[in-house]
């Protein structure tokens, strides 16, 4: 049973990382940047809809659009104002600038909201869990796991059919033949920001619905553990982002639970450097080779 | 004397002559006991934070290469030099803080050396943004393994134990788990620190100016060329990272033996990027200007208390700012036409002084 | 070898058992490179298949083709920037299989490449000096703490660089920041840099791409003049036929990453194979120009 339960928490967490980890493996696919303020920017969404149920007394439907609407358009401008600019840099600059950005949005979420955690606050998504035999499955965890797949589908669908999922196919394959094709790559890049905050937002919320605990470095450490279930399952890949959240996920719960609680994070971490030393290009990466 | 040589060699000196000048002018002021309390207190921190920032610099600006776990070998080095105190006071009654210090400094770079290599290794098989994220990754495992580690002494050996507090009863704890270094009586001086940023800058500038620092520089501008130069990349980008892991571990030895409790959580991702800021503000391969920047961005929110509130937000702003600045090819050129004139004007001035150079 | 010749004219090509052609000096030498059915495949594609070359201690030889024939690639098989999916390289009669990029340059390979990669932040002198990286050594140590060791052989390093620039007439430019050169000095400084090596083949990446006819030119007498003073084998890409035909001995024909024709300039010129792959199918010759002109 402890087994199963595990399971299940391990397979809910992990659906969280992976739609993090969606946000990064498409940035990071189409417009080649580690986006380092990815996790940040669910601390925001978090924030938001935590402001709408707490404050502002909106639905939880409403808070979360809201929250989505909110972290779009910071996607959109911190794409925009920071990354635009450095659309030609050397990697190791847009990497800095997203590290600013970063820590720009931590500190702006202290300034706004201080540094006391919040509890976010329990709505029936939480409230409520229905018991299977001795199992006790809370709704957050089967909404999170039901979340996780539709997302995965509509996004898949939404790269194989729709125009801009198509442009978003060639900018991520070669730039500068995307924008002689009549390709606007600025725009596509806006996209794909805009959507990987908006699901962003979905992962805030959900992140905070089973771990209720909101402050302004909520978001740096699941976002960075997300990445590396984005490189676990090979960058630039939409199931790979799936199956890699999932493992991870997976193998953090079990980890912090057959192994050590203390050691739970740098696990992880070790299954992200085992990784990239044995398939660098992840478990459904394409290899990449170097143009010479 | 070819004009590139005389170029480095003014930029040596000035360099020196900065970090000895404010040198004998902090110790007159603590002589003449004209120093502020807490200005003194700084002093060993602010040197522990120029060797990071130069030793950090040297893998950033010259290797060119995104490291953020910096802060790792920092404690490792914090760790080593109290523990390595601590044993020689208990074990050996080691009186002589001077001596001390001097070997638990020399313990803490060798093995934060000893962890750069075991983590250089496979990280530097990566490159760019892989490889940030990885050093990064390694510096959060090294903080989540000392915050399981205990150490002690007991009958002049060491005692170790992992995940559990297993040392023997009469054993003195050096190490205490989520507690950190505990008890560590503070020997750092500024002197200490003093030589060491003097140590730091030799090593570094004279290595950039040598034929490894070359080959390092070359690994930076153009991987695929310097292999095909026959310069071994991976050896010469190791080479920068062990040696910044070495200084690093130094400066965290220095750092931790100047307070008396050294805890894990001292050394997050977020010290990492605090030296980053330095190196950045004082400018990518530019080693005077991470002393400078180190020095006064360390200072800065002890005089401005309304600083210290929005420091980190300040930084943020001024790193995306910085990047941007200086990375964007329209701005740049912007920037360059209206400063031209006054470089102009300079070197109208002084036409001798930098330009005109024997040509070998 | 004292009397090596400086033109195609004088020079006789004479064919050697792996079918390749290499110059009357050079057949009795082992030869300074010799493929053997070389081949390399990216996930299915054949990129360069069944290549085989000979090229003479002293040779001056092309490769050319159309665009995407696969001769870059050749050039990265070479030096060990991929490894051969099929066949060997043998460099001065050693086998390369499973070397670095580092152990064929210290072998001896030196080469160019098609999109200038120079050390853009480091002076022109620095580049040389890196190119000498391996011929004038101390180590680290010596370095930081300026043993005498570091000072002679920074000196030997200084003497000798600036001996290579002058022989390019870069001499003054010493002191530059090689990114910003104009674009035919760099070219030129990347020759400097791969000799530096001391290389006993240099291998030329498109070196007259984005010269004028006068730089053009002045790099023909240069590639010469390299063979003769350094002498060493050259193998040169080239998309510039005036060149090409002007300067190499033995040139090699690649189409589909298949070699089509081998021979010297006079038989390509003349092979129908070569003017089918560089003008089309089943047009003439005359056709052919006229759509070039257009």
């Amino acid at each position: 049973m402890i087994f199963l339960d595990n399971l299940i928490n391990g397979l809910s967490l992990g659906s969280i990382y992976a739609i993090i980890a969606l946000g990064y493996t498409m940035v990071y696919g189409i417009a080649k940047m580690l986006n380092f303020a990815h996790g940040d920017v669910i601390m925001i969404g978090a924030y938001v809809a935590f402001c709408g149920l707490q404050y502002w007394g909106l639905p939880p439907v409403l808070a979360i659009a809201v929250s989505m609407i909110a972290c779009t358009v910071l996607g959109v401008t911190i794409e925009g104002l920071a990354y635009r600019p450095l659309r030609q840099a050397a990697s190791l600059a847009v990497l800095i600038t997203a590290i600013g950005m970063s820590y720009l949005l931590q500190n702006t979420a202290l300034m706004i909201w201080g540094a006391n955690p919040k509890s976010f606050p329990t709505t029936f998504i939480n409230s409520v869990s229905i018991r299977l035999g001795r199992l006790n499955i809370s709704i957050a965890t089967l909404i999170t796991i039901f979340a996780n797949i539709v997302i995965m589908v509509s996004l898949t669908l939404f790269t194989a059919k729709t125009k801009m999922g198509k442009a978003m196919r060639c900018v991520s394959e070669d730039r500068g033949a995307a924008e002689l094709m009549g390709i606007n790559v600025n725009r596509t890049i806006s996209v794909t920001f805009a959507i990987g905050s908006a699901l962003a937002a979905i992962a805030g919320v959900l992140l905070c619905s089973s771990y209720p605990i909101l402050q302004p470095t909520t978001g740096s450490m699941p976002g960075i553990k997300a990445f590396t279930a984005a490189v676990f399952g090979g960058i630039g890949s939409i199931p790979g982002a799936m199956l890699g959240g999932v493992l991870l996920g997976v193998i953090e719960i079990f980890g912090k639970a057959y192994i050590s609680t203390e050691l739970g994070d740098a696990i992880v971490f070790a299954v992200l450097i085992v990784v990239l030393l044995v398939k660098p290009t992840g478990l459904l990466g394409r290899p990449i080779r170097e143009k010479v | 004397m070819t004009k590139t040589k005389r170029k480095r060699l003014i930029y040596n000196l000035i360099t020196f002559s900065v970090v000895i000048a404010a040198y004998l002018i902090l110790q007159h002021m603590i002589d003449a006991k004209t120093i502020t309390r807490s200005l003194k207190g700084q002093l060993v921190p602010i040197c522990a934070w120029i060797v990071m920032a130069v030793s950090l610099n040297l893998v950033i600006g010259f290797s060119g290469e995104l490291s953020l776990g910096h802060a790792g070998f920092m404690s490792v080095g914090a760790y080593t030099g109290a523990v390595v105190s601590g044993w020689l006071l208990n074990a050996f009654q080691m009186e002589n803080t001077v001596l001390r210090l001097v070997l638990a400094i020399v313990a803490g770079g060798i093995l934060a050396g000893i962890a750069g290599v075991v983590i250089g290794i496979p990280v530097l098989r990566l490159r760019g943004d892989y490889l940030a994220i990885v050093t990064l990754a390694f510096g959060e495992i090294i903080r989540n393994l000392v915050n399981v580690l205990y150490i002690g002494t007991s009958e002049g050996h060491l005692n170790f134990s992992f995940l559990h507090k297993n040392l023997p009863e009469s054993a003195v704890i050096l190490v205490d788990g989520a507690k950190g270094a505990v008890k560590i009586k503070p020997i750092s001086t500024f002197t200490v620190g003093f030589v060491l940023i003097l140590i730091t800058l030799i090593i570094v500038l004279n290595l950039v100016n040598s034929r490894a620092g070359r080959a390092i520089q070359a690994t930076r501008d153009n991987r695929i060329a310097a292999e095909s130069m026959g310069v071994s990349v991976t050896k010469y980008k190791m080479m920068a990272f062990v040696t910044a892991a070495v200084l690093a571990g130094m400066a965290g030895a220095l750092y931790g033996l100047n307070s008396s409790t050294v805890v894990p959580t001292q050394f997050t991702f977020n010290q990492s990027i605090n030296v980053l800021v330095f190196v950045v503000l004082g400018g990518l391969g530019n080693v005077l200007g991470s002393v400078i920047s180190a020095a006064f961005l360390t200072v800065l929110p002890e005089v401005l208390r309304e600083f210290a509130d929005y420091r980190m937000l300040v930084y943020a702003i001024v790193l995306i700012l910085v990047m941007i600045f200086t990375n964007n090819p329209a701005i740049r050129s912007l920037v360059n036409r209206l400063i031209s004139p006054v470089k102009a004007l300079l070197r109208g001035r002084q036409p001798s002084a930098l330009q005109g150079g024997d040509k070998a | 070898m004292s009397e090596v010749r400086r033109h195609r004219s004088d020079t006789r090509m004479v064919p050697v058992p792996s079918y390749s052609i290499v110059p009357e000096r050079d057949v009795n030498a082992i030869p300074v490179l010799e493929t053997r059915h070389l081949g390399i495949e990216f996930g299915g594609l054949k990129a360069v298949d069944d290549f085989n070359l000979t090229i003479g201690p002293t040779e001056i030889a092309g490769l050319i083709g159309p665009n995407g024939a696969g001769k870059t690639t050749v050039f990265n098989l070479l030096t060990k920037v991929y490894e051969p999916t099929s066949g060997a390289v043998l460099f001065r009669g050693k086998d390369l299989h499973g070397m670095s990029i580092v152990q064929a340059s210290r072998l001896g390979i030196a080469r160019t490449f098609q999109n200038i990669r120079l050390f853009d932040r480091m002076t022109v002198e620095e580049n040389v000096r890196i190119g000498l990286h391996n011929q004038i050594r101390y180590d680290m140590f010596s370095g930081i703490l300026r043993l005498p060791r570091y000072w002679g052989q920074e000196k030997k390093q200084h003497e000798k660089a600036m001996e290579l620039l002058s022989i390019f007439g870069m001499q003054d430019l010493a002191d530059e920041t090689a990114g910003s050169l104009p674009y035919g000095v760099q070219r030129r400084l990347e020759i400097v840099r791969a000799l530096a090596t001391d290389p006993k083949l240099l291998l030329l990446d498109e070196p007259a791409a984005g010269m004028n006819p006068r730089e053009t030119e002045e790099l023909m007498e240069n590639i010469a003049g390299i063979r003769d003073r350094f002498q060493i084998a050259i193998l040169l890409i080239e998309h510039d036929m005036s060149l090409v035909m002007g300067v190499c001995e033995g040139i090699c024909v690649l189409n589909f990453g298949r070699v089509i024709a081998k021979g010297t300039a006079d038989e390509i010129q003349a092979n129908p194979d070569v003017i089918e792959a560089y003008l089309g199918k089943k047009r003439t010759e005359q056709n052919g120009r006229e759509e070039e002109k257009a």
